[in-house]
């Protein structure tokens, strides 16, 4: 028997490889990002894309021609790809696709805990959540058993402790439907016209839109009934164990662990279709016991929609919203003890790398008391002392939104002061839009935008990004040159600058620019420290590949010469 | 068999992840269930990092609950006051003060040496340990490690016979 002891992002990843998924693709996000690293690793074919909207619409595309595709995000970046996913739900999709949210409860490295169950419901899509690496393994194949019966998209929510957590693995490598994989003749990948179906003008998305209810009817009824079978090669999705009456537990996901060890005699009712819930075996699950608690994470999700339902459950206590659970909080919920917690350990912080090349951008932001409109990435640790340099922080992209609608109405010898920074990866992702604003809108005092490029994606573990010029798996591609897009976009000043390298010569051109009423773009460009030697390696190997490809094309045609 | 709770914990870099995969995959390799945890993200920054091992006939939550850690291993003297609190009482701790710096040849090979150590107090086998350092580090670094592992071992073996 192979046991494996795999994370839940490499679990899904294995099951995605088995599953014969044609094409993963997603944006780095903690805590989905090893998904399609792992899947790249195993051979999958795994790309980054420039942000979530895309890599959802990729995706979409790839199911739209009958093959089955994987696109991960973080919880967050369910927002940004939101637009595509709700209409989705809407045309449906030809083949499976499978859509990762990794929801990051106690914000172990996110700027929110939103939890992305009510995504599901909002969407009208439904939505599996496993409980640990062998349900991450297992559920995908229910998963895209779901997305190819009702040609819907479907929600693959994790979490932070299910993604990064190991546990061991068992695959199924006899399973019939990893063994049919993509690879069938049905499923191969080809055209269908549905103009109908697909072209969602009101005439269309009108009746669509019934057809999505119709469907998620039809789910709710399976997931009354087939999602509890046990069959062999499948996983059942939900789960009833009986145990003491005195006490019934309705749990799903990480919860459902920490539950089952809080309380290990007593009566569950395991959840893993999350949308739609099994309302009326949660119903019978309430009249067979003496008591009925809901444990979960985040937000009272399940619990709201059972009491809606009319069965009347205990819920966790508000304080029990925030953070995430673990077995000593689920020992209290169930005891309903709300007396203050203890602390947890206050360990060191994060901080900037002391080699990092940006200790000079924030010094010298701070030393002229500028007010930054700040980005998401490791650079964002130019908050913490001894700089705290950064006085907005809000999601992808919006230090450009935000800096200038702040120089548009401060005072001039405020407004003046306003500067926006942001990453390069976090440039590309969705920095390009604010930048046209920029132009487009200039503010009296122009305004000044710092992208800091260090040639990676640096917070999430050094991923590629179209200005890198390398993909996912660091082989060559075309290069976005930052630089030549302000250009284009109409920013009047453009200027790239080492400023670890000219401390002197950054803080003399940043002076100036701030002076200027004009829209300026500064280029600080330095390798991050971490990622630079992987970088030159890379870029040798690139290189290699370039002057293989050059021979090649000299032998394939040899009357070039001559001609 | 009941559950075993192993908390590891230092800084980034120190190699506290790299111990519990260790950890982890002798377990495994032990025929035991088990389960690892820990938070990535901006904790590899320079911040404090730990990581949860938890193996036994049946492993449930990942996370082991805070005060209820039977080995906490710390890698860096200035977390031990932080991860004390995980340690139940009566709980064995193991900090780098039991491994002189003069006896490493390698200081960055600390988290095996600090394996070797709680490798004394452990029900696994001392060879599903030893294969589990070699599969997760390159062939170069095998001697070393054996050696820091082994010195660790042995300074658990004095530790205990002097107590």
């Amino acid at each position: 028997m192979d046991r494996k002891l795999l994370s839940g992002d490499e679990a899904v990843a294995l099951a995605a490889l088995h599953a014969g998924v044609a094409l993963g693709t997603g944006y780095p996000g903690t805590p989905s990002t090893e998904i399609l690293e792992a899947f790249d690793a195993l051979g999958g074919r795994a790309q980054w894309a420039p942000n979530e909207k895309v890599a959802l619409e990729v995706g979409l595309g790839a199911a739209f021609a009958n093959a089955r595709a994987l696109v991960t995000m973080k919880h967050v970046g369910l927002n940004v790809a939101a637009d595509p996913l709700f209409t989705a739900a809407y045309t449906g999709v030809g083949g499976a696709l499978i859509v990762v949210t990794a929801d990051d409860p106690g914000m172990a490295s996110s700027q929110n805990e939103q939890d992305n169950r009510r995504c599901a419901v909002a969407a009208g899509l439904p939505m599996v959540e496993p409980s640990d690496s062998q349900e991450a393994y297992d559920f995908f194949f229910r998963a895209v058993e779901i997305s190819e019966r009702w040609s819907l998209p479907v929600l693959y929510r994790m979490t932070t402790r299910v993604c990064h957590s190991k546990s061991v693995v068992i695959p199924r490598s006899g399973d019939p439907a990893a063994a049919k994989g993509g690879a069938t003749s049905s499923r191969a990948p080809h055209f269908e016209h549905d103009i109908n179906g697909r072209v969602m003008i009101p005439a269309n998305a009108r009746p669509a839109h019934r057809r999505l209810r119709a469907k998620l009817a039809e789910i709710a009824a399976w997931g009354e009934k087939e999602a509890w079978e046990e069959v062999p090669g499948r996983a059942p999705l939900d789960r009833w164990i009986e145990g003491s009456p005195a006490l019934g537990i309705v749990a799903g996901g990480i919860s459902y662990m920490h539950a089952l060890e809080a309380a290990p005699g007593g009566s569950f009712l395991k959840i893993g279709l999350v949308n739609p819930l099994p309302i009326e075996k949660a119903r019978a699950f309430a009249a067979s016991v003496d008591r009925i608690v809901v444990v979960e994470e985040g937000d009272p999700v399940i619990a709201d929609s059972l009491r809606a339902a009319g069965i009347a459950v205990e819920s966790k206590a508000e304080m029990y919203r925030f953070g995430e659970l673990d077995v000593a909080r689920v020992r209290r919920i169930l005891a309903g003890d709300t007396t203050p917690e203890p602390a947890p350990p206050r360990g060191k912080p994060p901080e900037l790398c002391p080699a990092c090349p940006y200790h000079t951008v924030y010094a010298t932001l701070q030393k002229h008391d500028c007010i930054v409109a700040g980005d998401i990435g490791c650079y964002t640790l130019g908050v913490l002392p001894p700089y705290r340099a950064m006085d907005t922080c809000v999601a992808m992209g919006a230090s450009i939104g935000v800096g200038l609608g702040l120089r548009h109405v401060l005072p001039n010898e405020e407004a003046r002061r306003v500067v926006s920074i942001i990453g390069d990866s976090t440039f590309v992702h969705s920095g390009i839009s604010g930048l046209v604003e920029m132009a487009y809108n200039p503010p009296p005092t122009g305004h000044v935008v710092i992208v800091l490029d260090n040639g990676t994606t640096a917070m999430t573990g050094q991923q590629e990004h179209p200005g890198t010029g390398r993909r996912l798996d660091h082989g060559p591609t075309n290069q976005l040159s930052i630089e030549a897009i302000a250009i284009a976009i109409g920013i009047g000043s453009v200027t790239v600058i080492d400023a670890y390298a000219e401390p002197e010569e950054f803080e003399r051109l940043l002076l100036e620019r701030l002076a200027a009423p004009e829209l300026s773009v500064i280029v600080a460009r330095r390798p991050c420290i971490l990622a630079a030697a992987d970088i030159r390696r890379w870029e040798n190997q690139a290189a290699d590949i370039r002057a293989r490809a050059a021979e090649q094309a000299a032998v394939c045609e040899p009357g070039e010469e001559e001609r | 068999m009941s559950v075993t709770n192993v908390v590891l914990a230092g800084l980034g870099g120190q190699g506290v992840i790299k111990a519990s995969d260790i950890l982890a995959d002798a377990a495994l390799r032990s025929g035991l269930d088990v389960k690892k945890s820990e938070l990535h993200g901006m904790s590899q920054r320079g911040g404090s990092v730990s990581s949860d091992v938890r193996f036994g006939t049946k492993v449930l939550s990942p996370m082991v609950p805070a005060g209820e850690a039977d080995f906490l291993v710390v890698l860096a003297a200035s977390e031990v006051e932080v991860a004390r609190p995980l340690l139940k009482a009566g709980g064995v701790l193991l900090a780098p003060d039991l491994i002189p710096d003069a006896d490493l040849p390698n200081k960055r090979s600390l988290n095996v040496a600090l394996l070797g150590a709680l490798s004394h107090y452990l029900d696994l086998p001392v060879d599903a340990m030893l294969e589990a350092v070699r599969a997760a580090l390159p062939e170069r670094l095998h001697a070393v490690n054996a050696a820091a592992f082994e010195t660790g071992r042995r300074a658990a073996e004095e530790r205990l016979s002097s107590s």
